[in-house]
């Protein structure tokens, strides 16, 4: 198309650069040595980053956090390969609606789900702990699950499992041989997602953790603490990076479960 | 003689849409069989009902005496070349071909052994471990083939197998399918649009419209006493006369400007004998072109009003008669001259023998 | 036939059901359960079960909550407008002048959002204090000689911060619609004698609605319930009604209020799409 106007141009790069602008204080604030987070700055140190290794409760909060999402991502993959798999597979009555409700978490408030979640835990007299979190953050993920195990599915194409049949396997076989391998990248994506998005949540775990935190939790009780802000900063900087390269890790499986590597020709 | 395949009173529908309606058909072992017709008259529902992909809504297959019903396609003795082949994009061809060997206890040398031989019955030794991404359309159908035909089925099924490839390559490969069809005896279930290919490969074509199957018979009696106006517009091209025919003892009389004082033996015309109308079809092939000086007695003229040159034959459209009906005759071009031109008066010799009749 | 229909039903419920019940028992009983409790009254930790509406009454005549529900509803309805006013700038630029850098432009407007949403907000309390990043700039630039305040800690501060998270949620359907409208449709309502103002509103904006609505659809929903902002940002005259919620839930001992403001809320929200779509249907034809 034709040249931008100048000023559509110069409206796209500011608005990049607002967008970027918070994201990059964590960095640049991680490594300045001053306590207080403001202009200007007043020097580089590594500091803040030391003291992450001597917080304890910082470890076990973390150690909690890869547990839940570990247990959450394998869980929420599992259960949207099968749910994708009957979508995109088989026509059937109920089909639709009982779709919209599985992908509901989607557009509800996470705070409705965790105060709803909260209520029947209590009412059933369960104690809350890790696994309610990862029952949770199973609920959320699934949706994302399923959308991501579709697009693969979708690209699988359908005369390949009939050859496999025609050939003498059994379902389970076909699974097995040929369905599995082909979708792989997608179900890698679906579990890197899964696992980036239980590791940030914060309201479903403040709500249904008991006396275990995560590491969002645990974020936010050291808000309260000022002097501790740099120490937050540097905590974060490293959940930037380790983000950042999941999901592109992530999105590079995604790509590959899209691409026409699983079609035929 | 064996019917290795029975198809009875088979019937399939897709929502409203009758895909397959009433249709019985019995297939000999040890033949190729081809099921032909245009897109959408249900050969290739019927070729899956076979296959076990689709579950008729009425009617029994059997499969050498044993009935399908409720038997899944993996536990068939047929095997499928599928349109797109199919070919698993994550294996080389060796692991592709041995695909269905997993489930019997067959030594590694003996599968060796199979892999090569099968291999070598497509023409494609030495490409064992090339992997599915880098071969050919041509080579990908080979592999289909050996997939299947490792496996020693007793009915081959075959959707399309040619449509995707050039005209040459589908040559090639009709009489190459034919070649492998009588050297492995097995029955070869094959389904095409494409009436050439039909003809040339198969011991008995089975002609589908509308999810019935119109006529089954040789290439030859299909081409020569098609059994009605649909199947004769089909295969080939065909020249269609409407007259008006009077039923006698030797057989139906038609008095026609074009073709004279003729009669129409019975067993050349289909229909209800009783009916007055009938369709007099004939081939271009089988109208010679005679030039102007010959004795003309007895023979029609015509203007020649088109050409069409095709190489080996021309086309010609000749009007004859006081309507000017436009006949396709087609004439070889002796020494490769086209031997008549546009505008020229020539006559047309027809034999009663080559004429078939079809009765409204 | 109704033999095949069976099997194909059955397998399909075959996969589908463990997931289904899943949903279930963590989804639908759960609201149901809320649903429930919202009729009944809580005494400190013991549960009176008879029916009664009185929490909804409450909900909806107490000043307190009212001015939560629309303070929470005027946030949501801004932050949207907002958001997808900036957005769609953004995205008309990428789809018509992105050219073969189309892909990249997306990938870097995501990167900033992989970081965690709690970390996000509250770095908006960080830039947005006395004596923040934004202050601090400022004065050191010397472009102030006071620290502005009308920024933190109240409702503009919540509007500003979820302005900004929910960025690349309004540009990426937008631009998905933008990218599908046929170009040579632009062509000819140039050819036709429009201008590039008339072009814009007659047939760019018409043709990216389904984009748009989808993209105040995402952002409003999930922001009328959002606890995280507010409760960070927003100091007393920002706080929502999920804050309320949480407090109702946790220190008051009142979950009968808690469930009813809750269950109100959702119907609020879902009232308020459904008006915005049935009012948008004549755009939101597929085309």
């Amino acid at each position: 198309m034709t040249r931008p106007s100048k000023y559509l141009k110069i409206f796209a790069y500011t608005y990049l650069v607002f967008l970027y602008a918070p994201a990059l204080l964590l960095p640049i604030f991680s490594f300045n040595s001053s306590q207080i987070i403001a202009f200007p700055l007043t020097g580089f140190t590594l500091h803040w980053f030391e003291t992450l290794l001597y917080q304890s409760t910082l470890h076990e909060a973390l150690r909690n956090s890869l547990i839940v999402a570990v247990s959450s991502s394998i869980l929420a993959t599992i259960l949207g390969i099968l749910a994708s798999r009957s979508a995109t597979r088989y026509d059937f009555t109920g089909k639709q609606i009982s779709l919209t409700f599985i992908l509901a978490p989607l557009v509800l408030p996470e705070i409705i789900v965790g105060v709803a979640l909260l209520i029947v835990l209590i009412q059933l007299g369960l104690s809350l702990n890790l696994w309610s979190v990862v029952l949770g953050h199973t609920l959320l993920i699934m949706p994302f699950s399923i959308l991501i195990m579709n697009s693969a599915f979708n690209n699988l194409d359908i005369s390949l499992e009939e050859a496999s049949m025609d050939l003498g396997e059994n379902q389970f076989g076909t699974f097995y041989r040929i369905i599995l391998p082909l979708v792989f990248p997608g179900i890698m994506a679906s579990l890197l997602i899964g696992f980036t998005l239980s590791l940030d949540e914060f309201i479903i775990a403040f709500f249904l953790t008991g006396t275990d935190t995560t590491l969002p939790v645990y974020i936010w009780a050291q808000f309260r603490f000022p002097k501790k802000l740099p120490t937050t900063m540097a905590l974060g900087t490293l959940l930037l990076v380790t983000s950042f390269l999941l999901l592109s890790l992530s999105e590079y499986f995604r790509r590959r479960a899209v691409n026409s590597r699983s079609s035929v020709l | 003689m064996n019917n290795l395949v029975k198809v009875q009173n088979v019937s399939k529908s897709f929502g409203e849409v009758n895909a397959v309606n009433g249709v019985s058909l019995e297939i000999e072992q040890g033949k190729f069989f081809s099921l032909l017709g245009p897109s959408g008259c249900g050969k290739t529902t019927l070729l899956r009902l076979i296959a076990g992909f689709e579950i008729p809504k009425s009617g029994k297959i059997l499969i050498d005496n044993k009935s399908m019903d409720g038997v899944e396609p993996n536990l068939r003795p047929t095997n499928m070349v599928f349109q797109n082949y199919a070919i698993f994009p994550h294996l080389n061809v060796e692991q592709n071909v041995s695909y269905g060997l997993r489930k019997k206890n067959i030594s590694k040398d003996e599968k060796d052994e199979m892999i090569s031989q099968v291999l070598e019955l497509v023409n494609l030794t030495g490409l064992n471990q090339r992997s599915a991404n880098a071969l050919s359309g041509g080579q990908k159908q080979r592999v289909a083939l050996a997939r299947a035909l490792i496996l020693k089925p007793k009915v081959l099924l075959l959707d399309e197998p040619l449509s995707a490839l050039d005209k040459k390559l589908r040559e090639q490969m009709q009489l190459e399918l034919r070649h492998l069809q009588r050297a492995v005896g097995i029955t070869f279930i094959l389904v095409t649009h494409d009436q050439e290919e039909a003809l040339t490969m198969s011991d008995k074509v089975a002609v589908m419209f509308d999810g019935e199957v119109e006529q089954v018979d040789s290439p030859r009696k299909l081409y020569e006493r098609p059994a009605s106006q649909r199947v004769a517009s089909f295969i080939g091209d065909m020249n269609f006369i409407n007259e008006k025919a009077l039923e006698t003892k030797q057989g139906l009389k038609v008095n026609s400007e074009i073709l004279g004082e003729i009669v129409i033996p019975k067993n050349q015309v289909s229909g209800n004998l009783s009916n007055k109308k009938i369709i007099i079809g004939i081939r271009p092939e089988m109208i010679s072109i005679v030039s102007n000086n010959f004795d003309s007695k007895g023979l029609i003229s015509g203007k020649i009003t088109d050409i069409s040159y095709f190489g080996i034959t021309t086309y010609y459209k000749i009007e004859c008669g006081s309507n000017a009906k436009a006949l396709s005759v087609s004439a070889q071009n002796s020494f490769g001259q086209m031997d008549y031109k546009i505008g020229e008066t020539v006559k047309l010799k027809m034999d009663v023998n080559s004429l078939v009749g079809f009765l409204e | 036939m109704i033999f095949e229909i069976r099997t194909e039903t059955k397998k399909g419920w075959r996969l589908l059901s463990i997931p289904f019940v899943f949903s279930l028992l963590l989804l639908a009983a759960p609201l149901t359960m809320m649903f429930l409790l919202s009729f009944w009254t809580q005494d400190y930790l013991v549960l009176d079960k008879t029916f009664t509406l009185n929490n909804y009454i409450e909900a909806a005549t107490q000043p307190v909550y009212q001015l939560l529900f629309q303070r929470s509803l005027i946030i949501s309805l801004s932050v949207t407008f907002f958001t997808v006013l900036l957005a769609y700038p953004m995205a008309y630029f990428i789809s018509f002048y992105g050219g073969e850098r189309k892909a990249l432009w997306l990938f870097l407007i995501t990167i900033p959002f992989w970081t965690s949403y709690l970390l996000r907000m509250f770095l908006w309390k960080v830039i947005l204090g006395y004596n923040g990043v934004f202050n601090s700039l400022l004065l050191w630039l010397e472009m102030i000689t006071e620290p502005v305040t009308f920024i933190l800690y109240n409702a503009n501060a919540v509007v500003i911060a979820l302005t900004h998270g929910w960025a690349p949620f309004a540009i990426l359907p937008i631009f998905v619609s933008l990218e599908k409208i046929d170009r040579s449709l632009l062509e000819a309502s140039r050819d036709l004698g429009d201008g590039p103002f008339h072009q814009f509103f007659r047939v760019i904006l018409p043709l990216s609605a389904p984009g748009v609505v989808g993209a105040a659809l995402i952002i409003f929903i999930p922001t009328v319930g959002d606890y995280i902002t507010p409760k960070l940002v927003g100091g007393t005259d920002g706080l929502m009604i999920a804050n309320m919620i949480q407090v109702q839930f946790s220190k008051a001992n009142n979950a009968p209020l808690a469930a009813a403001l809750s269950a109100s809320s959702l119907m609020v929200v879902a009232f308020i799409s459904i008006v915005f779509v049935l009012f948008n249907k004549k755009y939101l034809r597929r085309y």
